[in-house]
């Protein structure tokens, strides 16, 4: 084989495409879809709940197109880390929706389906024969985060995709995955530079965020040569430029010249990009270095439930007291609800609302301010009877020189407090030695249609 | 003359994101070669810098990479509070780069 032409829908399934974009990616003759379906960036929330950021709606349609436009071709669909985290529950929702689709549109397809949830059992031997290594959260590993982990995935790399290619399947659903791992499986099959396919996986798993203009919700098509890749949007409004495919080779990585990942790097040292017309980018250097191997386990544990309320304050006596109108509220609620295990909150937008202590501007006057209570408490009960009583009290705290003595918040909604569910924490994201890339991800095939 | 210019002023791109949920990654990416190499060989970006700007902890790792290919400076830190963890208040990290704008590179207009 002497090239392999790769086609990513978007940044994610659910997040939308243009068909057209599809059906034009289709005429560039791809050997196979891939796709990155998830990341942990929208928080611990989906992988501790086991929930989606995108509806059933959004991912049945980006699915169903994906389906047709496999078949019609009759190239493999791979999806990675399906949907949002790659866990068990969200796994399972979206093979059930791959069902559905095959129901309604009369399609036939072989699904391998590659696990990635740990059992807690593994990772509490792997912990004791010191095989788990600390990693980004600068903490060990303990048997307690273990045991309060509602659910531990670990990223799979491309070695259970290969096992699951060879099998042949017409379709791979595979849980939580290194992104680029999803679309970089198939060409280092076929023989293709392991490095430069983990690049070539690492910007097309953003869709066209690589393009100018920038679109996470565009399809992207790679063709891959024995030195190098190409990289071509088939949407004509956008291109890929030098600046462009290079800026997002750093995108969301900690380190631009080695990039960790399962079982080694990728060595960007001696990368080049070099636009060659028709709205395309050559890339090439990329360099696999092989490492010990290990796979990082991103595990979720609940810390209680949440309830908010949000106001304005446009008082200027008040603006100019807040912190200490603040700090008074959150005593008095302290001493009311003294023996219950709560949390308080508030988050101040005009002051130091998006960047908390890292905040740089320390004495600014605004005409008015944003403010979020919120209340973490062990059940929902308790933290909406909390953080009811913080909107009281916040509303009607009466602080030395206060003029507007009817209510210091313009409270936006009635209700006031809102319950709005469980807490999740990001409590394990470590990495775990694995002596067999494949034994944590079993595979298995189902005949559908 | 001599006088500075800011990296607002300087840079293509200056954004900020999470790198996984425990970092926080800043991207300063240049349009020209030139530009790029100024910069980087002011050293005015330096970890000493970045602790100030952000107001971090002597204990705090600042990590500053250059990617000559791409006219990137990066700059990595530990995130103070993790990713949707108790009080977090940027969950994708994507507004914490402003800081960055404000950084003054000393520039010979004459050049």
């Amino acid at each position: 084989m002497e090239k392999i032409t790769i086609l990513s829908s978007s940044g994610g399934l659910g997040s939308g495409f243009p068909e057209k974009s599809l059906s034009e990616g289709l005429k560039m003759n791809p050997d196979v879809i891939a796709l990155d379906a998830g990341s942990s960036d929208p928080g611990p929330y989906y992988l501790g709940a086991g929930l989606t950021t995108e509806s059933r709606a959004s991912v049945k349609r980006d699915l169903e197109l994906l389906l047709m436009a496999r078949q019609k071709k009759n190239i493999p669909l791979i999806i990675g880390s399906a949907v949002t985290t790659g866990a068990k529950p969200n796994l399972e929702w979206t093979i059930d929706i791959a069902r559905e689709i095959a129901k309604e549109k009369r399609l036939k397809f072989k699904l391998a389906k590659i696990e990635a949830d740990i059992n807690k059992d593994i990772i509490r031997k792997a912990l004791k024969e010191k095989k788990i290594k600390t990693f980004e959260t600068g903490k060990a590993l303990t048997k307690k985060d273990i045991d309060n982990a509602t659910r531990i995935v670990a990223q799979m790399g491309i070695e259970p995709f290969i096992k699951a290619l060879k099998l042949k399947p017409d379709v791979i659903i595979a849980g939580r995955a290194y992104d680029p791992a999803v679309i970089a499986s198939l060409p280092i099959m076929k023989g293709f530079d392991k490095g430069l396919a983990i690049h070539m996986g690492k910007i097309l798993e953003c869709g066209c965020m690589a393009c100018e203009p920038a679109s996470g919700f565009d399809v992207l098509v790679a063709t891959m040569q024995k030195n190098c890749f190409i990289l071509k949007p088939p949407n004509k409004i956008r291109k890929c430029t030098k600046e462009s495919v290079a800026a997002h080779t750093l995108y969301e990585k900690d380190n631009p010249i080695r990039l960790g990942l399962p079982g080694g790097l990728l060595d960007l040292t001696n990368v080049s990009f070099e636009e060659i017309g028709d709205r395309s980018v050559k890339v090439s250097g990329s360099k696999f270095i092989e490492e010990k191997y290990t796979v990082k386990l991103e595990g979720a544990t609940k810390v209680g439930y949440r309830t908010i309320f949000i106001a304005g304050a446009r008082d200027p006596i008040l603006i100019n007291k807040i912190d200490e109108v603040i700090d008074a509220v959150k005593d008095e609620v302290k001493n009311e609800f003294k023996g219950t295990k709560f949390k308080t909150f508030f988050h101040i937008y005009g002051k130091n609302g998006v960047m908390g202590n890292l905040e740089f501007i320390k004495n600014s006057t605004p005409h008015e301010l944003g403010i979020i209570g919120e209340v973490v408490a062990d059940t929902q009960e308790a933290s909406k009877a909390i953080c009811g009583q913080l909107c009281h009290r916040m509303m009607h705290y009466d602080y030395p020189g206060r003029k507007a003595t009817a209510g210091n918040l313009a409270c936006l909604y009635s209700p006031q407090s809102v319950a709005i569910g469980e807490v999740y924490e990001f409590n394990i994201y470590h990495l775990l030695e694995v002596s067999d890339p494949t034994e944590l991800f079993p595979v298995s095939i189902e005949e559908i249609g | 003359m001599n006088k500075t210019r800011s990296i607002k002023d300087l840079a293509k791109i200056v954004r900020s994101k999470n790198a996984g949920p425990f970092l926080f990654t800043f991207d300063i990416i240049f349009n020209d070669v030139k530009t790029y190499e100024q910069v980087k060989n002011s050293k005015v970006i330096n970890r000493e810098l970045i602790m100030k700007l952000y107001n971090l902890k002597s204990n705090v790792k600042v990590e500053i990479f250059t990617l000559d290919p791409a006219c990137a400076i990066k700059i990595t830190f530990p995130r103070p509070i993790p990713s949707g963890s108790l009080g977090d208040s940027d969950v994708l990290g994507a507004q914490q780069h402003v800081p960055l704008y404000d950084i003054e590179i000393p520039w010979n207009y004459g050049n």
